[in-house]
């Protein structure tokens, strides 16, 4: 890495990267070779960069005034009672009694910022790290992990989704190879990965398809499959995956009732268990979803229902990756898409909040027991302390991940487009 | 909880257990004669006058036209006309969402001295399928797939609404308007749904949600981009242009009677950098003058989106037809055709033919059927000189699209029966043929409304073709009741009529020389009823695992 003829070669590093680079370096003066050196040294966070990451979503937007961002006593709080947790000063709302007690391993952003109040809006800008283009679809997080990281030599897909919402991490302009494999709750084994006849006759019905493909794909462009269709493939990979060890890593039922009962008894709860052995088994990325935030009305039971179901599952997980070695190597992101209005609505609710909402972020060089912003206990002033918008965070994600954020891809669409056009927050990086 | 389970399942026991048993005895019951032409023959009158037809034809020349102009200056050189079979294949997925069943095609190939894909065309116009499937692609565009509020919106009756107007071939605009400006009840009159399913808690219509409905489905404007601020990246759309719009609906309200107008209320909104909300006047955000002088908003907006000056509204369902009858729209997103063009080959032509002949939807589907992008081939007869992605952007090849759920789901149900599954199929295997799709569709992943994206196939899919429960019933010899293969094996009086029987019933083409060899030798070597009957399985699961079943071509 200590040669610019490494992966971060100086023919990927635009004008403007350079500029940015130096600007944060304050090394502007420097001759253009030392610059490029000490870009990369600015660039790449000195750890071991991540290699795999879990995103926890809490779909329908969790109230950060009554999960990580409480304000007792005042006219927003709403009766919030505040614990303290693990680093000092910094409480959370009762009920996260568990996650406050693992937040050395975790920092908190309390000035999450984005542009977005509609669920599917905010969902992809969340997940993809741009807001929606009519033109094109951005890739996922977990599509540019895939894509930008060598490939995982696995058996199994490589970008999993367990419990999705209407809208499961995408490979967007990647294209679908990149989608996230999507599964449910996994108290239930992976639905159709047996096959119903023997090896002898998969391989004779096999045989006869290899012929048929061919009468199809005769007087079309020989490469279809692979930039279009992706039947072929995808059949491919679905075979190896049937016929894999690893299939193991996707069911829970044989794991220790002791072990599976701390996420909590939930689908999430056994979500993120088997987030876990994904990671253990080599998986890139895995997103588990906890819907049921969207607290128009009654928002502090239904608020305190959905705490429950996060705490034991989420402080299980960090718990459980630290102790199997995998925490330094694995980003662990767990929010919602936005926040909820400090206001309380007429009827006990709290209504769509983009301005200022939390974020726990944990793993793969990510500082510990750091907190970010801060939002106002009035709730009158419409910006957070210390904003970090949305891009920020996929940029700061992609640099703990060795992934050079500011490379441009080109797009179907003949528009070249950065991995993320946030900067990385470095305050939460462990190794700045 | 689970007393109310086991209940549940003793009478999904007993659906199966009727279901079962009225298959089996229609299982061994006219099929034969299937296997082997000729089938009794029917008339074959086209549904349309010779006038009528030369008409269409000329119109669909004027499109060629037009097409051949654009060829000509991208250097593309068209691709040759697809056999008949085809088209029929092609027709029968777009308009009923399944493929032909062998008893079609045998019909179809005892008509003689007959233009077959013009027959086929005409008799699918007036099947009930047809209007059916068309009832529920548009119904997605006009209200989702959601159920909505349950009390003020039943979406069924608006698809058996629409079906009846598309199957009477109500002239669109009178559609249209209908569904915009209609008051009453959402039981007794369906149109309403379009409106009552925006409904909030509480509240009224969602003015909002109604106005990006509108320009969206019926003039293929996006202007709900600028609902929140003037438009960016070269729109020139303002903020007030939507609200304005969406000032239409301001006084449609629910009272006893359903919906009505109540000239009282009116639509406020808060406009960015503005401290307070406003009341906005409804104002129509181009061709001011179309707008009528007198009547409710809503029928005021109704007349201005459907005037016959107002070419965007034909626009918007000329590119709507032609991605259901291509699995692609002619501009992309269907939804966002410019206002001022530039517009690709054949959209200003179709749309003028539109609006001359009084909005009649069967006269669009025909002309674009008849055109020469609809009549050619997916693929190139020249090995050295395949179709390229260039060539299908431009239509100068039929574009290779993927089927959409509901098509796969309904060809897999079609391949494995033989027989048509249409109006007259006894109305318990329509049921057990709707909760297969539904079942079927959840697991493949439904596009939810109509999209029109060009994704390649996934894990999950391929999983769920290779050993999921619908294949696996519909192809395996051991399945509970015979299915077509276990039939065809049975019935068929040799191994070729076999391997021809499985290649109509799933790709609606004969196999080529080198695949009849193939799997005629597969059957012949086995020994056994048994073994032939896997291998006549095998055959089935293979043919329903190629690219060929899951791509329209």
């Amino acid at each position: 890495m200590n040669t610019i003829h490494a992966c971060n070669s100086s023919e990927h590093l635009t004008r403007r990267t350079l500029l940015r680079g130096a600007g944060v370096a304050g090394i502007s003066w420097l001759t253009p070779l030392a610059d490029l050196l000490a870009v990369e040294a600015a660039k790449a966070p000195s750890g071991k960069p991540a290699r795999s990451v879990i995103l926890l979503w809490l779909g329908g937007a969790a109230s950060q005034l009554d999960t990580f961002d409480p304000h007792p006593e005042t006219k927003i709080g709403g009766g919030v009672k505040a614990i303290p947790t693990a680093i000092k000063g910094v409480n959370f709302a009762a009920g996260l009694e568990q996650t406050a007690s693992v937040m050395q391993d975790v920092s908190l952003i309390r000035s999450m910022v984005s542009k977005e109040g509609d669920h599917e809006r905010a969902f992809y800008n969340i997940k993809t790290g741009y807001r929606p283009d009519p033109t094109l679809i951005h890739p996922s997080i977990g599509a540019i992990v895939c894509h930008e990281l060598p490939q995982a030599k696995i058996e199994i897909p490589t970008h999993v989704s367990i419990l999705p919402n209407q809208w499961p991490a995408r490979g967007g302009f990647f294209g679908a190879k990149y989608d996230a494999f999507q599964m449910n709750d996994p108290k239930s084994p992976v639905p159709d990965v047996k096959a119903r006849v023997d090896d002898k006759r998969l391989d004779r019905r096999m045989e006869g398809l290899a012929l048929v493909e061919q009468a199809f794909a005769r007087g079309r462009e020989p490469d279809m499959d692979q930039n279009k269709t992706l039947h072929q493939i995808s059949m491919q990979r679905a075979r190896n995956m049937m016929s894999s060890e690893q299939l193991k890593a996707f069911n829970v039922s044989d794991a220790p009732a002791k072990e599976l009962n701390a996420y909590g008894d939930t689908p999430f709860g056994r979500g993120c268990f088997a987030a876990v052995r994904l990671i253990q088994a080599g998986v890139r990325c895995v997103e588990v979803t906890l819907n049921g935030w969207d607290t128009h009305a009654n928002n502090f039971d239904g608020q305190a229902t959905q705490v429950k179901i996060l705490d034991a599952a989420y402080a299980s997980l960090i718990r459980d990756l630290k102790k199997l070695g995998l925490l330094e190597s694995t980003i662990v992101v767990c929010g919602g898409e936005f926040g909820r209005t400090p206001k309380i609505n007429n009827v006990g609710g709290r209504d769509h909040w983009p301005q200022g909402f939390s974020m726990l972020v944990a793993g793969g060089g990510f500082a510990g027991g750091r907190v970010i912003g801060s939002t106002d206990p009035q709730g009158e002033k419409k910006e957070p302390e210390k904003p970090v918008r949305v891009e920020d965070l996929h940029a700061t994600i992609q640099n703990l991940l060795g992934i050079d954020y500011s490379r441009e891809v080109m797009t179907p669409v003949g528009r070249p487009m950065a991995l993320s056009k946030g900067e990385p927050v470095k305050e939460l990086q462990a190794h700045a | 909880m689970n007393s109310a389970l086991s209940t549940s399942n003793w009478l999904l026991w007993l659906r199966n257990a009727v279901i079962l048993g009225v298959l089996a005895a229609a299982a061994f019951w006219g099929v034969a004669e299937l296997l082997a032409p000729p089938v009794p023959e029917v008339g074959s009158s086209l549904g349309v006058s010779k006038a009528q037809l030369n008409d269409i034809q000329k119109a669909a020349q004027v499109v060629n036209a037009d097409f051949d102009k654009a060829w000509a200056q991208q250097q593309l050189q068209p691709a040759g006309k697809a056999d008949d079979l085809t088209l029929v294949r092609r027709l029968s997925l777009a308009l009923t969402g399944s493929i032909p069943s062998l008893q079609e095609l045998r019909m179809l190939e005892s008509l003689k001295g007959t233009d077959i894909p013009q027959w086929w065309l005409s008799h699918l116009l007036s099947d009930r399928r047809t209007s059916d499937y068309l009832a529920e692609r548009l119904a997605r565009v006009y209200v989702g797939i959601e159920n909505g509020p349950f009390l003020m919106y039943r979406r069924r009756r608006l698809v058996a609404w629409l079906s009846d107007a598309f199957q009477q071939n109500r002239p669109y605009d009178q559609i249209a308007r209908a569904l915009i400006d209609s008051n009453g009840v959402w039981t007794t009159n369906p149109e309403v749904n379009f409106v009552t399913v925006t409904k909030e808690d509480k509240k009224g219509p969602d003015a909002v949600k109604l106005a990006a409905k509108v320009s969206r489905a019926f003039l293929g404007v996006r202007i709900d981009c600028v609902q929140c601020h003037d438009g960016k990246l070269g729109s020139t759309w303002k903020q007030t242009d939507f609200h304005q719009l969406a000032a239409f609906f301001g006084q449609a309200d629910f009272a006893l009677n359903g919906l009505r107008d109540d000239p009282k209320r009116n639509y406020k909104v808060r406009y960015l950098g503005r401290p307070d909300e406003q009341k906005v006047s409804p104002l129509v955000p181009w061709k001011p003058e179309l707008l009528p002088a007198k009547g409710t908003p809503r029928a005021k907006l109704a007349a201005w989106v459907t005037a016959k000056e107002n070419k965007a509204f034909a626009r918007a369902i000329v590119n709507r037809m032609w991605a259901l009858l291509f699995n692609r729209p002619l501009v992309s997103p269907v939804d966002e055709i410019p206002l001022e063009g530039p517009f690709p080959a054949g959209m200003e032509l179709l749309a003028d033919d539109f609006l001359a002949h009084g909005y009649d939807l069967q006269r669009l589907i025909r002309v674009i059927v008849s055109t020469q992008p609809f009549q050619m081939a997916s693929q190139s007869g020249d090995p050295a000189h395949p179709v390229t992605t260039a060539a299908e952007n431009a239509w100068a090849a039929f574009p290779v699209t993927r089927l959409r759920p509901e098509q796969m789901a309904g060809s897999v149900i079609q391949a494995a029966s033989l027989r048509t599954i249409d109006a007259e199929t006894h109305v318990l295997l329509r049921i057990k043929r709707d909760i297969d799709v539904g079942n079927f569709v959840k697991r493949y992943g439904d596009s939810g409304e109509d999209n029109f994206e060009d994704a390649g196939g996934t894990i999950p899919q391929r999983l769920l073709l290779m050993n999921g429960n619908m294949i696996t019933n519909n192809t395996s010899n051991n399945a509970p009741l015979a299915n077509a293969s276990s039939r065809i094996s049975m019935l068929a009086p040799d191994n070729a009529t076999a391997v021809e029987a499985a290649y109509l019933s799933i790709f609606t083409r004969r196999p080529t020389s080198a695949e009849q060899t193939y799997f005629t030798g597969q059957l012949a070597m086995s020994k056994s009823a048994n073994s032939r009957s896997s291998a006549m399985s095998d055959l089935y699961w293979t043919l329903m695992n190629a690219t060929e079943f899951s791509w329209n071509h």
